[in-house]
């Protein structure tokens, strides 16, 4: 009995990574995201789904604030990471997103070599003393993002030459090069074809040994298998957060499953 | 298998059932087809035609400016007598510079008058008539240089290549003939067929002529010695000044509007009016540098400085444009990419926008440039239009500060004067203007290609 209770106590133990508490947030006079309260744990899968427009792209982005980015942009509310308000004054956006990598939706390598891509964050970050911890940390990053092999005879190319799958991974590789705590994604797999989906999803699934990993999607489909917590987002409202199995198999809320058997979205 | 009849199958009805079949044209689409056909043929008019004046404007002026790179030279030996020259015989320079040009005349005369000896020729014209009007007026000068700079030559005989005057020149090169020069009291008809018998000794010549691209501007009464070389340094000096100020300036502007400044009504009227100063009309923007620069600061007139100060200021909005527009299309997906791993903002832009932008700055800056060097009406109110007599300057200081032109303004200058042979260094000076042109855009394009970036 009291191993049994262990094990048990094994899943409970993840840590609370993020904790957003009615967050609140507008374009201008549009009421983008209303009253959102989330808790993201850490070493998690968190997939956000719904609609688009829905506001799941941007409440991702507050968690980093690339929404400071967009002038007629306003967030209110609570979002702590490690209990932490990252909207506190004395938060630098420039700490936190190293702390906070991001994946967008498109590819976005810079056009310069792989090399360059991966070593850019920690050479600004002053992550390595020397040319050889550099190198190590690129070939760690590189073998994190599951491209290694593929372009390990190559680095000196420019990254924009490689294929759509290969230039996610390698922007995977980049951003997990700044050692971050939480990787964000959005989308990472909308531009890709099913075979670099399917890499780039195995490559998440292995990220959550390391990092709390938070992933906006289309597809409910991906959302089912890469992610243990599911959020709902609809018109702005989180409708409903939950274990993924029971969020696809037994939602409460008649909107996640109409959204859910495809009656709405 | 095509050629197998297909008597057996049913034929394809063709127009027969009422309905509209696709083999026949139907009017509306003939009358579309005419209109295309019409507005392409326009199309290749308007191109045709621009071609054709494009090709006009190339070969008139090419045609009438490739006199001004061939000059014709007499050439005489001088005898440089001692009694003349230094009467002391101690080769003081002090001396020596006594000696006006005035004095370097007879020498001259002689010269000339032993040549046409030697040469056997007949002629009624004097001595006098031949050195005076035969020869440019330059050439005591050019005698009197040579022997201050050469003290020890005094007493020799040396071989010297002067300009010939206007008139020679331009009857070698078929400006000037018989029949124009009936009232001209510069030349008269014996004097040309003594220089056509010159001309038949190889004495007097037309050749390639650096000094037109070297030299500076001369008098009125020397057409013939006048050169771009003073007023192109004018306009470098000038161009290196926009260029130190407008790159930053602009560039700086640019980054800040673009990247950094909060989009309120301030930036959208700052926005608008650097659109509004791009169309200004150029003589504006002298009379402000008058203003300013020469009546408030008391910069020196006709400095090359001035002009350069006042052209920045016409050449900004042109590069702050394209600075925007260039940073305007680098992609925002690199800006965010930068972000995301953590670069604040301004190492985003300068470690990942602003190389991505530099060609299009780059080619931005070389036009802006190319519009200034080409620009004459601001000029023309700070004094670097005009006859400024000057001497290359001799360090960058003076090729700041010194009067100077520039070369639109030179070929202004000699395009209004009275002598027909100014007129044709006019087009020479054009053809030495366009080149420049064609350089830097040339050097834009190819900048352009060969750091265009796709993504």
């Amino acid at each position: 009995m009291n191993d049994m209770r262990i094990v048990e106590r094994d899943v409970d133990v993840k840590e609370t990574k993020i904790v957003a508490r009615k967050v609140q947030v507008y374009y201008g006079e549009t009421h983008a995201i209303k009253d959102v309260d989330v808790d993201i744990d850490d070493k998690t899968v968190t997939a956000f789904i719904g609609p688009s427009g829905c506001g799941k792209s941007t409440f991702l982005r507050c968690l980093n604030r690339m929404n400071d980015t967009i002038d007629v942009c306003r967030v209110k509310g609570d979002i702590q990471i490690d209990g932490e308000d990252i909207y506190d004054n004395r938060v630098d956006p420039v700490q936190l997103r190293a702390k906070v990598g991001m994946v967008f939706q498109k590819p976005n390598p810079f056009p310069k070599s792989i090399y360059d891509n991966v070593a850019y964050g920690p050479r600004i970050h002053g992550l390595a003393k020397n040319k050889s911890e550099l190198d190590e940390i690129v070939q760690k990053s590189l073998q994190r993002g599951a491209i290694w092999d593929e372009v390990k005879d190559r680095l000196n190319e420019p990254g924009t030459g490689l294929s759509g799958g290969q230039q996610q991974r390698l922007c995977i590789a980049r951003a997990v090069a700044t050692e971050p705590e939480v990787l964000l994604m959005d989308e990472p797999c909308s531009a890709l074809d099913p075979i670099a989906t399917a890499q780039v999803e195995e490559l998440i699934d292995e990220l959550r040994q390391n990092y709390s990993v938070v992933i906006v999607t289309h597809s409910m489909q991906q959302a089912a298998r890469v992610s243990q917590k599911t959020a709902f987002f609809h018109l702005g409202n989180l409708v409903e957060y939950g274990e993924t199995g029971q969020i696809f198999t037994n939602p409460t809320d008649p909107r996640t499953e109409s959204y859910i058997t495809g009656r709405i979205g | 298998m095509t050629d197998i009849p297909n008597s057996g199958a049913s034929p394809i009805p063709v127009g027969s059932t009422g309905r509209s079949s696709i083999l026949a044209v139907d009017d509306r689409t003939r009358r579309r087809n005419r209109a295309e056909a019409r507005f392409k043929m326009y199309g290749v008019a308007a191109i045709s035609l621009g071609i054709l004046m494009l090709l006009i404007l190339l070969t008139t002026i090419i045609g009438r400016g490739v006199g001004a790179y061939q000059q014709t030279f007499i050439s005489l030996d001088v005898t440089l007598e001692e009694e003349r020259l230094d009467k002391n015989g101690n080769r003081d320079l002090a001396d020596i510079r006594k000696v006006s040009t005035f004095g370097y005349g007879p020498l001259l005369r002689d010269a000339f008058e032993q040549k046409v000896a030697e040469l056997g020729l007949v002629t009624e014209v004097s001595a006098k008539d031949m050195a005076d009007d035969l020869l440019s007026a330059g050439a005591r000068a050019e005698l009197r240089d040579f022997v201050i700079s050469n003290p020890d030559q005094i007493g020799e005989t040396e071989s010297f290549e002067f300009l010939a005057a206007s008139r020679v020149d331009g009857y070698l090169k078929g400006r000037v003939s018989r029949d124009t020069i009936a009232n001209d009291k510069k030349i008269n008809v014996a004097q040309l067929d003594l220089v056509d018998q010159l001309m038949e000794q190889n004495v007097i010549e037309k050749r390639f002529n650096m000094a037109f691209i070297t030299g500076s501007d001369a008098s009125d009464a020397r057409p013939e010695a006048a050169g771009m070389g003073t007023s192109m340094l004018g306009s470098l000096f000038m161009m290196l000044v926009v260029l130190v100020l407008s790159l930053p300036i602009g560039v700086a502007a640019s980054i800040y509007l673009e990247e950094f400044a909060p989009k309120n009504w301030l930036t959208d009227i700052i926005e608008v009016n650097i659109s509004n100063l791009a169309a200004v009309p150029s003589i504006v923007f002298g009379i402000l540098g008058l203003a300013v620069f020469i009546n408030y600061m008391h910069l020196p007139n006709s400095a090359p400085l001035v002009g350069g100060l006042v052209l920045t200021l016409m050449t900004l909005p042109t590069i702050i444009i394209s600075t925007r527009a260039s940073l305007k299309a680098v992609p925002p997906s690199i800006r965010d990419a930068a972000l995301g791993v953590g670069a604040s903002k301004m190492q985003s832009v300068f470690h990942h926008v602003l190389p991505l932008a530099a060609p299009g700055i780059l080619t931005g800056t070389i036009i802006g440039l190319a519009q200034a060097l080409g620009e004459t009406a601001p000029l023309l109110l700070i004094g670097m239009v005009g006859f400024i007599a000057s001497n290359p300057p001799d360090s960058v200081a003076s090729g700041l500060l010194d009067p100077n032109s520039a070369m639109p303004a030179q070929i202004y200058e000699w395009a209004k004067r009275a002598d027909p042979a100014f007129y044709e260094r006019a087009w020479g000076g054009i053809i030495i203007l366009l080149v420049f042109l064609v350089t830097m855009n040339t050097i834009a394009v190819i900048l352009r290609r060969r750091f265009e970036r796709r993504w």
